[in-house]
């Protein structure tokens, strides 16, 4: 019995999140005492899993099937499982999360989502997961023998442990996709709010959609995705796939800067995850400065220029 | 085109999060509770095909009675009939069994699910349901046209989207985008007045057993206090941000 862990690829090459997959993996096989292995799909780096204790790979390799798609998937990583696995560990990406739920069902396995602990004992399966958009811990138990966890995003570290690996293609007669992918509409240079490491997000303070040029130089000097509130997406000032919050997207960055956010329940339970939290306000009475790790009372079109061209000359001097 | 919209009583998202039961269990006292936002989302395009295209809408909900109330909101808002299925929904595999269960003997087009609940956040329910009817299965859709059989839907991936087109019948797991906020729509006396006649069906438990188990629920601990910086200070900002959180 070994762990599986599903390794995603984009464009033929495997994506940040397998390598704290791997890991996480690697320090739960400790406390189950099993091997961590890896499926993969078209992925030309596999190997640099086993630098994150990965021991074996199953690579699926069909230039028919570059893309993902749900059956296909879910069809071959259970093939996969069968054989020999009771734990699949999956991250908490579009794609893997689109597959946990078919899984479940195809493999009979308890299906834990957001998990953000390891698991302590050998005996009764149990993990710590965010519930209640980040506003409770539920610790839940496992109570079938095959368990697929999906991890939290951000929530474990990348830890180096070399080991020999072994890859094996094995490619199965392929059922037919479930839909027809016509195309995909991605921009290509602009970084997305769950792949970023630091968010910068606007609120109705900023005044007009006019005004976002301040947090999108903001988000460029950092390196940053762009966000912002729920009124501002509601008001159409930016598109919905901005909108972060309870509603929105979840952010579990490790820096989130607030511009003009008062900090709604709903926005903060949203937002609540990420690591350290920068709040600009002029409100000192905003809600949002009771979450927040840093604070500047002030007014944001002074704030933001200085602070955009104080980080400027700082990466220049720390590059 | 019958559709069938899956409904999450939850919490409003203003409330403030409780446990009792020696906290294994939600404290429901002194909250109000509403339909999950990602499957109101789902319930407004639903009655949008019905208004457009004649189609029938339910609702359905795997809980006790007392998320009669969120059904009987649904069915004012222009639902036609609801249907729960009087369960614990001690996990989100009893919830997608017991809906699978029903859509044995009853036949929908369009089914359609939040993309997660508010309240648990387990994000699994249709697909679950889609690989246990073995129906055709878009998550995080953010746009659905139907032409007779022929679906045009656009699911929502990282940094973008994926356009796709697909048959009936179908699944999806709704969210913001396929309607917008401005079209969501509150009940009015008259959608009322006719959601206490419309048809509120009870099936029994069909006693499937949970795959999980909640153990307990933890509150986050109260953090430290926010460390405030002069306005006319931005160094000390950068230095903060650098030294102490290390993040850029």
């Amino acid at each position: 019995m070994c762990i599986l862990i599903y390794a995603e690829s984009e464009k033929g090459k495997l994506k940040k999140d397998c390598f704290e997959l791997a890991s996480y993996a690697s320090l739960i096989a400790k406390t189950l005492e099993l091997e961590v292995h890896a499926v993969c799909f078209n992925a030309n780096n596999a190997e640099e899993l086993s630098n994150y204790g990965v021991k074996k790979i199953y690579h699926y390799k069909n230039k028919n099937y570059f893309d993902f798609d749900a059956t296909i998937y879910s069809d071959y990583i259970s093939k996969i499982f069968i054989e020999k696995f009771r734990f699949l560990i999956l991250s908490s990406s579009s794609n893997s999360r689109y597959l946990g739920g078919i899984l479940s069902v195809k493999l009979n396995a308890s299906y834990i989502s957001n998990v953000i602990s390891k698991i302590e004992s050998k005996s009764s399966i149990k993990v710590v997961r965010n519930s209640f958009t980040n506003k409770a811990f539920e610790t839940v138990e496992a109570l079938e023998k095959n368990v697929i966890l999906s991890v939290a995003k951000n929530s474990f570290e990348i830890i180096k442990e070399p080991v020999t690996v072994e890859i094996e293609e094995i490619n199965f007669e392929m059922s037919s996709p479930m839909n027809n992918v016509t195309s995909i509409e991605k921009s290509e240079n602009k970084i997305s709010i769950s792949d970023a490491d630091i968010v910068v997000s606007g609120g109705r303070g900023l005044k007009g959609p006019e005004n976002w040029h301040l947090v999108e130089d903001l988000a460029d000097v950092l390196g940053g995705a762009t966000a912002c509130s729920k009124p501002v997406s509601d008001l159409g000032w930016r598109p919905h796939s901005e909108h972060v919050g309870q509603t929105g997207k979840p952010v579990s960055s490790n820096l989130y800067v607030a511009i003009g956010i008062s900090g709604a329940i709903q926005h903060l339970a949203g937002v609540n995850a990420s690591k350290t939290k920068v709040v600009i306000n002029t409100d000192p009475e905003a809600p949002f400065f009771k979450a927040a790790d840093y604070g500047i009372i002030g007014d944001a079109f002074e704030v933001v220029p200085d602070l955009i061209s104080k980080i400027k000359k700082f990466k220049s001097l720390n590059s | 085109m019958k559709i069938l919209v899956c409904i999450s009583h939850v919490p409003d998202t203003t409330s403030k999060i409780n446990f009792c039961d020696d906290n294994k269990s939600f404290d429901s006292d002194g909250i109000q509770f509403i339909i999950n936002p990602n499957d109101e989302f789902g319930l407004i395009r639903a009655i949008w095909f019905r208004e457009k295209t004649g189609a029938t809408v339910d609702v359905i909900n795997v809980g006790l009675n007392n998320t009669e109330q969120t059904l009987r909101k649904a069915l004012a808002i222009g639902a036609d009939k609801a249907i729960r299925i009087n369960t614990i929904p001690k996990c989100s595999k009893v919830v997608a069994k017991s809906i699978s269960k029903y859509l044995e003997s009853n036949q929908y087009d369009l089914i359609i699910a939040g993309r997660e609940s508010i309240d648990y956040n387990g994000g699994m329910v249709p697909g679950m349901i889609s690989a246990l009817s073995k129906i055709n299965f878009v998550d995080k859709c953010t746009s659905l046209e139907i032409d007779n059989n022929n679906v045009k839907a656009v699911r929502e991936i990282e940094g973008g989207v994926e356009n796709i087109s697909t048959t009936l019948p179908l699944i999806i797991s709704s969210q913001k985008g396929l309607v917008e906020e401005k079209d969501l729509r509150i009940p009015n006396m008259r959608g009322i007045m006719m959601a206490r006649k419309k048809e509120l069906i009870v099936i029994e438990d069909y006693g499937f057993k949970s795959s999980s188990e909640t153990v307990k629920f933890e509150k986050p601990l109260s953090k430290n206090k926010v460390t405030l910086i002069p306005s006319d200070n931005i160094d000390k900002l950068i230095e903060l941000l650098y030294k102490e959180a290390k993040v850029i």
